[in-house]
């Protein structure tokens, strides 16, 4: 029995066994009954689903993939305060990559409520229209900081407090006493005055039959006793123990590996090659085309597949992209920027007649260049093709996406194609929208009759990336005579994602942003903390120059024009305080600041640096103070700031993907450096929730640092680097040039 | 060709020159040593052979005959090094994504083993592998907790 309640709730008694299974939603009934059927058996599913069974069990179904943000703990964490669950009762599954767990909450957030393409008539059925938008984009997305945000906040809330209303109901009827005399706590519900006690998963079978509002009351976050408090993450003991089965780890009965090589120029076509010449080695199966650009060996064995393929005579027709390189790219962008075919970020009051009043006018041009993902784990997917379905493994932080993908490639209904989820050996964007990874295994697979696992080498992760872009900026500031900034300006090349990474917080009138797109012929995608990733760069280096230029401690100037944005004002204050800003740094050290709001979290960072014999920077300690509005699992949260750090510390330092004769030049870590624990920054994190809305943990914590640290190291040279990475620069005092 | 991986005895049929790290995964489907680079780069791969931890990836299996090869899923009696290298790793919730932190720990018993109260820079030398998701403070942290200074 399914019933639906109002128009967000549903209900489901008739578990096998008993008990509860209660669903936030903003789903047609179509896609209800759909859901039911997909995890008919045990328990059904949707958009937000909790099961509560007879044994006293929670169980919470999160529709977003883990990739080490803590996701799948974080989620049921927020529904079970408002269930007030006992968390050692609680766990959680992965909800499958089904049309009826599309992220309506996901959408909804995208498009804010004041989206113009909503009618107005849909007013009150504005979930469903996000919905309904959801559906049309597949999202069931991981990525852009959403999940607690959105999911979180919108259904996971809302789903375990109509479920504790529920069970209050059915106790209040059950023991004939008011509703409002029963106290929910622990996963238990009593009744003082009469002494009675009963467990959720006693009453649960009962609660379905109490419809609640379709606003149930949330908790006073000061009630909180999970949220808010470190909490162990469900994903870790098998990550120390050798289990968690990420998809390279996928093993099928008949199952055989597979390398691929692409054309290394991008759009280039696979001409030919010569499979006689690697027929007999050892372990070898087949030679397969795999699409327009690309050719697959498959191989008993991932080695074999290897060996053969860096044997196997490969002819390749470049194309015209083969003209390409990094100077060439970066010539065009500075053109670009000069012949000025602008469209608008934001433009307020007129920052151009502002400039030409100040009493003083800065300018300064900064580069940033290509960067791979490099996820620990390199791409890969394993399909299977079986009696007209087709099935997939692998990691992905859009499931849903990924299963319309592989239908799409494959020719097949989507009913036909069943995706299953791996734990992902790193994310970053590089497992969202781009799934290039998986349109190979599919192609591939759909060449034989057994399982496929196709993995990757490091090298073609590497050179078949879909990159951070690059990016050059041209920032003009004017200063009128006491120092004050009266004028911004920012022309830049390709905007990407999100569309607000150019704001300022600075009160400065007449300011403005400017973009020149399609700069860029090399494969982009979303990259940590996207478009932020460079203007925290070219931001926060130039607000640095803009107070040099005053002659005001860059922090107190910056202080000073964050008047009307008292909450990015306390977390700059924050990060200054707990480094020590103002005090002497060690000898031959000098910090840097930076602060940066992005994906709904504001985060300053203090960085110490020193520089050298050789010119290069060393980083030795990173102040982080972060207002992400509310804070779920302040454990994970701080990791997530540590992780951001160091991700955007290895782009600050060594990153760099360079591009001669149209191909990607670096192939592997030790042409691709990154930092580790030796040159790891001991990092020192201040969570200060606001109670502004809910922020994002996974990328804010990427954007302010290279920032901070070339700010920290022009205080300790005088040398400003207007490119990265820092080790192109030679850092040492005099006037700075750039390395060959 | 005979291996003796986590105490147990294995006979594989496998080229003299292919990398330990192959014929753990995918012959013998122990699939928690992971692959990253395949050129002793990143340390995803490492693992112990007679105590030390070598990458995986760039050592040929014929080289570890008669020796003594232990992965992550050596099964651990509670309080010997590795179970509690294990154990300092969840009670300093180090792993994000994971992927690297079979290499990590093999690399952390490999250390305590030789050193019982490392500092930052045996730390520092000891540790270089690759960690894309940043938990090196926590990486260090965890093993100072094992220190017996």
């Amino acid at each position: 029995m399914v019933k639906l309640t109002r128009r967000k709730l549903m209900v489901s008694a008739g578990l096998a066994g008993g008990g509860i299974l209660l669903g936030y939603a903003m789903a047609p009934f179509s896609t209800v009954d759909r859901a039911r059927k997909l995890a008919a058996g045990d328990g059904a599913l949707l958009v937000t689903w909790v099961r509560i069974t007879p044994d006293n069990r929670v169980t919470v179904i999160v529709p977003h993939s883990e990739m080490g943000q803590g996701v799948h703990t974080a989620m049921p964490m927020m529904l079970a305060e408002e269930l007030d669950a006992d968390w050692a009762l609680v766990s959680m599954e992965q909800a499958p990559a089904d049309m009826a767990f599309a992220n309506g909450a996901l959408a909804k957030g995208y498009l804010g409520a004041a989206d113009p393409s909503i009618p107005k008539f849909l007013n009150g059925l504005t979930d469903f229209a996000f919905r309904k938008a959801a559906e049309f984009n597949n999202l069931q997305i991981t990525g852009g900081s959403t999940a607690v945000r959105f999911t979180g906040v919108v259904g996971m809330r809302r789903a375990g407090a109509a479920a504790r209303w529920m069970l209050v109901q059915a106790a209040a009827k059950e023991w004939g006493v008011p509703a409002q005399e029963i106290t929910a706590a622990d996963s238990k519900l009593s009744h003082a005055a009469s002494g009675r006690n009963a467990a959720y998963g006693e009453m649960a079978s009962k609660a379905v039959d109490f419809d609640p509002p379709a606003n149930v009351p949330l908790k006073d976050p000061k009630a909180y006793k999970i949220v808010g408090k470190p909490v162990a993450r469900f994903d870790i003991p098998a990550k120390v123990n050798g289990s968690a089965i990420y998809g390279v780890d996928v093993r099928l009965p008949g199952m055989m590996f597979a390398s691929i090589k692409a054309s290394p120029v991008f759009g280039g076509k696979l001409k030919n090659f010569d499979a006689k010449a690697i027929s007999a080695m050892r372990g070898i199966k087949s030679v397969h085309r795999v699409g327009e650009d690309a050719v697959a060996v498959i191989a008993d064995n991932s080695w074999r597949v290897q060996q053969a393929l860096n044997t196997l005579p490969i002819e390749w027709d470049d194309g015209a992209n083969a003209a390409h390189s990094s100077a060439t790219i970066l010539a065009g962008m500075q053109a670009a920027i000069e012949k000025g075919k602008f469209e608008s970020d934001y433009n307020f009051g007129n920052a151009e007649a502002a400039a030409k009043s100040a009493a003083k006018v800065v300018e300064a041009s900064y580069a940033v260049p290509h960067l791979a993902h490099a996820t620990m784990e390199p791409m890969n997917c394993t399909a299977h093709f079986n009696g007209g379905r087709l099935e997939v493994w692998g990691g992905f932080q859009d499931g849903l996406g990924a299963r319309a993908r592989a239908a799409d490639v494959s020719g097949l209904p989507i009913e036909d194609v069943t995706l299953h989820h791996t734990a992902m050996g790193g994310g970053f964007g590089r497992r969202g929208l781009t799934m290039d990874y998986l349109d190979k295994a599919v192609l591939l697979a759909k060449q034989v009759d057994y399982p496929v696992n196709l993995i990757w080498s490091r090298e073609e992760d590497m050179t078949q990336d879909s990159y951070r872009n690059a990016s050059v900026a041209r920032m003009r500031g004017g200063l009128d005579a006491a120092g004050r900034p009266v004028s911004w300006q920012q022309d830049y090349t390709e905007r990407r994602d999100p569309e607000d990474a150019t704001w300022i917080p600075y009160a400065i009138a007449d300011r403005r942003a400017r973009v020149v797109s399609g700069t860029d012929p090399i494969p982009f995608g979303p990259w940590r903390s996207v478009a932020h990733s460079q203007h925290g760069f070219f931001i926060e280096s130039f607000t640095d120059e803009l107070a040099h230029a005053a002659g005001r401690d860059p922090f107190e100037f910056r202080r000073d024009l964050l008047h009307d944005a008292p909450a990015h004002k306390a977390v700059l204050e924050a990060a200054a305080q707990m480094s020590g800003w103002g005090t002497p740094a060690p000898l031959g050290r000098a910090r840097g600041i930076a602060i940066r709001e992005s994906f709904g979290t504001i985060v300053a960072q203090v960085a110490e640096v020193s520089v050298d014999s050789d010119g290069q920077a060393h980083v030795h300690k990173v102040w982080c103070a972060a207002d992400p509005g509310e804070v779920i699992n302040p454990d994970t949260f701080a990791g997530q700031m540590e992780g951001g750090i160091i991700y955007g510390l290895t782009a600050a330092l060594y990153g760099e993907i360079s591009i001669d004769k149209g191909r990607v030049v670096e192939q592997n870590f030790p042409d691709y450096p990154m930092v580790r624990q030796a040159d790891a920054p001991v990092i020192e994190v201040r969570i200060m929730p606001s109670g502004r809305p809910t922020g994002g943990a996974g990328e804010p914590g990427t954007p302010p640092i290279a920032a901070a640290v070339a700010n920290a190291v022009f205080s300790l040279t005088r040398q400003r680097a207007r490119s990265l990475p820092l080790r192109k620069h030679d850092l040492r005092g005099g006037v700075e040039q750039a390395k060959a | 060709m005979q291996l003796t991986i986590n105490g147990k005895v294995q006979d594989v049929d496998v080229e003299e020159n292919m990398p330990l790290l192959w014929v753990l995964r995918d012959t013998l489907n122990l699939t928690g040593t992971k692959f990253g680079c395949g050129v002793s780069a990143c340390g995803a791969c490492t693992v112990l052979v007679d105590g030390v931890a070598v990458r995986s990836c760039s050592t040929p299996a014929s080289a570890a005959i008669g020796a003594n090869i232990t992965t992550i899923e050596a099964q651990m009696m509670p309080d010997t090094l590795q179970s509690r290298v294990q154990a300092a790793w969840i009670a300093h919730q180090v792993p994000q994504c994971g992927y690297c932190q079979s290499g990590q720990i093999m690399a952390a018993v490999s250390l305590l083993s030789q050193n019982q109260s490392p500092t930052d820079d045996d730390i520092d030398v000891a540790m270089s592998n690759i960690c894309r998701c940043g938990t090196y403070g926590r990486i260090r942290a965890a093993i100072h907790s094992l220190s017996r200074a």
